[in-house]
């Protein structure tokens, strides 16, 4: 037998009591029966089930690096109101996290203090790479510090410097749609790319064979 | 600020006790700037905290790359009750980078000839505690010198992106 959905009408609320009430008191029956449970249950697995509610329900750990931290504390507030996709509740202890924005610059003297605090929050697990500065060193690209990727796993990487507090809720509801297992492929699926790859010069003469290193010249085509 | 007047009588004050201590002045842009051969940096410090300067405002290091002796330090100090700065320049070569700490005359130079210990390389003799104050304790190297390489990451960016093994459209 094939059941089709259908939309609901908009005035029909009426006749569905009426129908919810025929159905408890066991009248009815048949097609119209099978209709009404196809109509009223949604069924799922147990997994995406916990994942939506991960999604919407993630705690951020306080935790502030540099000027980024200042557009983080913002998304909290009324203006881009985080609360609306439950991510508001920040916590103190990284026991109690399980997302790390890391907003701001990560020097190397600062990296083991972050991957430390990463270690100790509770799987699963999340971080967002906020800003340039975190992501590709930005403007401090130097050597001073360190990028994000070099000693932690990073789910989601906003750029900006700092990003706009917009910018980081996009970030967090690309973060939601990948924890909730529908997360679009990005610039990944023009490359067929999988993860972030590093790029790095030849093993005994590190930076000189780097693709990613400007040369005279090469900045005009980009 | 003392006049350029007010430098030269400074410094002979300084020659007076150290005939080889001063090894130049100059007043530029209402700037008072003593150079003393670092041999003589502390007796010249004692002797300008004498005569008011007891204020260690700030104490910096320099990379004078190509120019020889490379590095310098540099202390700004102030005489708070006449207003009165100057500064006591100093440098060494950049194969026995040793200068005397002050930190015996003002126990604010401490962190700062760390910072410069650190960044440049001078060593301050007789400092209390002369290590790394910013970068990593097993960090190599001191970055702010001029032949220090920069470092950084590697940037992909459109341009380059085609020769990124595995990057292919």
């Amino acid at each position: 037998m094939a059941l089709t959905r259908e939309p609901i009408e908009p005035g029909s609320l009426r006749a569905r009591q009426l129908l919810a009430r025929d159905l408890l008191r066991g009248d009815l029956e048949g097609l119209e029966l099978e209709k009404h449970v196809e109509q009223s249950i949604l069924t799922t697995t147990l997994d995406r089930a916990v994942n939506w509610a991960r999604g919407n329900s993630l705690y951020p750990a306080t935790f502030g690096l540099a000027c980024c931290a200042i557009e983080m504390m913002s998304i909290v507030a009324a203006r881009v109101d985080v609360a609306r996709f439950g991510w508001e509740a920040f916590r103190a202890s990284p026991r109690q996290a399980d997302l790390l924005i890391l907003s701001g610059r990560v020097s190397i003297k600062m990296a083991p203090v972050v991957r430390r605090i990463y270690d100790q929050m509770l799987e699963p697990r999340w971080a967002i790479a906020m800003g340039a500065c975190c992501s590709s060193m930005g403007v401090f690209n130097n050597y001073a510090i360190v990028p994000a990727d070099k000693f932690m796993p990073i789910d989601v990487h906003v750029p900006g410097g700092p990003p706009r507090p917009e910018a980081l809720m996009h970030g967090i509801l690309k973060l939601r749609d990948r924890i909730q297992g529908n997360a679009p492929a990005g610039w990944r699926e023009r490359y067929g790319a999988e993860g972030t790859e590093e790029v790095l010069g030849e093993a005994d003469l590190p930076g000189v064979n780097a693709v990613n290193v400007f040369q005279s010249g090469e900045t005009q085509r980009a | 600020m003392p006049d350029a007047t007010g430098l030269e009588l400074i410094a002979q004050d300084l020659r007076a006790a150290d005939a080889d201590a001063v090894l130049g002045t100059s007043f530029f842009r209402e700037e008072a700037t003593i150079e003393v051969a670092p041999a003589f940096l502390r007796t010249a410090a004692e002797t300008l905290h004498a005569k008011g300067y007891t204020f260690m405002a700030s104490c910096h290091g320099v990379d004078y790359y190509p120019d020889e002796p490379r590095l310098g330090v540099h202390y700004q100090l102030l005489d708070m009750p006449n207003v009165d700065r100057v500064c006591l320049k100093t440098r060494v070569p950049i194969e026995a980078p040793n200068v005397p700490s002050l930190c015996g005359i003002w126990p604010g130079a401490n962190h700062p000839e760390r910072e410069v210990f650190d960044m440049l390389g001078v060593v301050f003799d007789e400092h209390p505690d002369l290590r790394r104050i910013l970068m990593p304790e097993d960090y190599e190297g001191h970055p702010q010198r001029r032949d220090f390489p920069i470092g950084g990451e590697p940037v992909l960016f459109t341009y380059n992106e085609d020769k990124v093994p595995g990057w292919t459209r």
